[in-house]
């Protein structure tokens, strides 16, 4: 049976701030303590296989590190797109919503991207002090975003900071 | 002395051309051209632009924590240093060999993670390329453009990436960051459940994998002069053989062949690769070039990675994938085929390989029951090396009486291939530039030649945000006269203040 909630965070968990990903799957989940209906995947990249996992699925919650994403995370809702990542070792969220809908000829589930702001990413760093600041917020969001539902469709940032 | 291409005679007033990072491999790298006032190739260079100090990150942790640890050095091919590490670690207890359960159980790992590895680079890396052209739109350059064109072989490719995830999961425990082998053995058996899901798909897969092969062979069969002349170059080849000259993927001797493919070293010690090779620093990139001492640097530099390995055995040992093999020597016509673009079909007949084996290991009764670990007297040092997906993988350690790691050489496979990939864009920026104005097909040629190697520049690293394409072009003064960044959406944006990267 499919849990009908994904949350997938990636990462690498030897790499700074890279590991916010794995990090945040890992504290939601202890956080939730055993729930059927939520599955939890992190792995070091996203790759076209792990369309296959959006499968069933009620909705999805991509989790990754940002360089990028306003301090302390940005939540929003994805889309399914075609960006230069479709060919490389490390796909966006989008490119593999879009690799669903074209092995399925469907739309995929709602998914929701969680992108907690990192700073470092160097092999063998543990992570910053900021980001496990920004992780600890995260994760509470994450675990209302678990409770509510999938309302949360637009860009949230500073509200969070 | 330096290689034809690799350094300008005259560099002063050349206008230089940084594609930065090359889209499509793995990690960061960049390459430079710099042209004349007449547009014509004076100096080409890969530059890697990272260096991530893996062995520091690898010395003074505990021996046994160090093929778990490993994995983290990439994200792509982490059972590869997973099961490296471990057959070092084996040495460093004197559990050498394991038993046969554990080394079936890491074989079956093993071939299941080049299956898998194999499987996307052919079907969502290249195949765009391949099937598309080198100068088609770059919008159809992409898996998106093969799903609408050729909705089966994304599928299958999809799905055969998929089984070899579900082969790595079952034997190391979990879809990443898996535990399965440990110094002197493994940890685990497969289970029943687990052998009987995998051979259901098993049948299927093998076939698809000979659809792949069938695909790559007809991709030079319709365009020959394109295949057998786009970045080709002559040059040694090395990889692992079995003791009778069979391709094996997880153990062997080293074996080379030069240019004509004549053997000119076979059956050496995988434990004395040290008194074979010695790897060159030069100073305009982080990533060092092996060779063999034998030779010295200028003639000793060889390939690895599929296009060596299936022409350096004698035979491969599953039916189906030596059927290919034939074929693919035969289409050197009693030369070694050198072609760059022939790394893709010798992919392809390893994937087929590759399943052969998964099929017939399934099967083996071995694999669910048996002696898992091997104890021995304990010699502190040890030397693992593996056929990787992209090629030869090295990991040497020694080991304290404390039982922490005091010393750790690593040369990865994309390192060995190194002169290759440089020579293999000298020859495509020889073959296409020369003289041309530079468009982004053009460039795209460059890129295709490197992909080719399937090259692992840097590991697992990422981040939402990142550029990934970056292009630079300097006057013949040095100055700067455009500076084109894409971003990850495809946009293209011209700004002429951002920082333009390491000097040529």
């Amino acid at each position: 049976m499919t849990a009908p909630v994904l949350v997938f965070g990636w990462g690498n968990r030897s790499r700074g701030d890279d590991a916010l990903g794995p990090l945040f799957v890992e504290q939601l989940r202890d956080a939730l303590g055993g729930d059927d209906r939520v599955e939890f995947f992190d792995d070091y990249q996203l790759q076209v296989e792990h369309a296959l996992d959006l499968v069933g699925r009620e909705r999805v919650l991509f989790v990754d590190a940002s360089l990028t994403a306003a301090a302390p995370f940005e939540a929003t809702t994805l889309h399914p797109s075609r960006d230069a990542t479709f060919t490389t070792h490390a796909m966006s969220p989008g490119s593999v919503m879009h690799v669903f809908r074209d092995l399925h000829h469907a739309e995929p589930p709602p998914c929701t991207l969680l992108a907690i702001r990192g700073e470092r990413f160097e092999l063998g760093e543990a992570p910053t002090p900021a980001a496990l600041e920004h992780l600890a917020l995260a994760v509470a969001w994450g675990r209302e975003w678990l409770a509510t539902g999938a309302r949360h469709e637009h860009v949230e940032a500073a509200a969070h900071a | 002395m330096s290689f034809d291409l690799e350094t300008a005679a005259a560099p002063a007033g050349l206008r230089r051309v940084a594609i930065d990072p090359v889209s499509r491999v793995e990690g960061h790298g960049k390459v430079t051209i710099l042209l004349d006032a007449q547009n014509r190739v004076q100096q080409v260079r890969l530059h890697i632009v990272e260096f991530r100090g893996f062995e520091k990150f690898i010395e003074g942790r505990p021996y046994w924590e160090v093929p778990v640890m490993v994995q983290r050095l990439c994200g792509i091919c982490p059972v590869s240093h997973h099961l490296a590490a471990a057959k070092a670690m084996d040495r460093v207890l004197g559990a050498h060999p394991v038993t046969p359960t554990a080394e079936k159980l890491r074989r079956l790992m093993h071939y299941g993670q080049v299956m898998q590895s194999h499987a996307l680079h052919f079907f969502h890396l290249s195949s765009p390329d391949l099937l598309f052209g080198f100068d088609s739109d770059v919008n159809l350059r992409n898996i998106v453009g093969v799903i609408r064109a050729h909705p089966d072989i994304a599928k299958k490719g999809v799905m055969l990436r998929k089984f070899g995830q579900e082969v790595i999961r079952v034997t190391a425990g979990k879809r990443v960051h898996g535990t399965g082998a440990v110094p002197g053995g493994m940890n685990k058996h497969l289970s029943i459940a687990d052998r009987d899901l995998l051979l259901r798909d098993a049948d299927q897969m093998v076939e698809w994998a000979g659809d792949a092969v069938t695909i790559a062979k007809q991709l030079h069969a319709q365009n020959p002069a394109l295949y057998d002349s786009f970045g080709s170059f002559r040059s040694n080849m090395l990889s692992l053989v079995r003791a009778d000259g069979a391709m094996d993927l997880y153990d062997g001797v080293i074996r080379a062949r030069d240019a004509s493919g004549k053997i000119f070293l076979d059956g050496a010690s995988d434990q004395s690769y040290l008194d074979l090779m010695e790897e060159e620093v030069r100073p305009w990139t982080y990533m060092k070039f092996p060779h063999l001492k034998s030779l010295g640097r200028d003639v000793g530099w060889y390939r690895v990675g599929p296009l060596a390995r299936v022409q350096n055995c004698d035979f491969i040992p599953s039916p189906l994938a030596e059927a290919e093999r034939r074929e693919f020597i035969a289409w050197g016509r009693g030369e070694p085929v050198h072609a760059t673009l022939a790394y893709h079909w010798a992919r392809m007949i390893e994937v087929l390989h590759s399943m052969e084996v998964i099929r017939d290991l399934l099967a083996d009764p071995e694999l669910l029951d048996g002696d898992l670990m091997t104890t021995g007297e304990r010699t502190g040092t040890g030397v693992g090396i593996i056929e990787a997906p992209r090629g030869t993988l090295i990991h040497d350690y020694r080991v304290g009486d404390d039982d922490l790691v005091t010393m750790c050489n690593l040369i990865v496979s994309t390192t060995h291939n190194n002169q290759a990939m440089n020579e293999a864009v000298r020859s495509v920026a020889r073959q296409f530039l020369d003289g041309r104005e530079l468009t982004e097909g053009l460039l795209n040629h460059i890129e295709i030649a490197i992909r080719a190697y399937d090259p692992c520049l840097s590991c697992a690293t990422h981040a939402l945000g990142r550029m990934p394409l970056d292009v630079v072009l300097q006057g013949p003064d040095g100055t700067l006269v455009d500076h084109v960044l894409r971003s990850p959406e495809g946009e293209l944006v011209r700004n002429l203040a951002a920082p333009v990267g390491l000097p040529a």
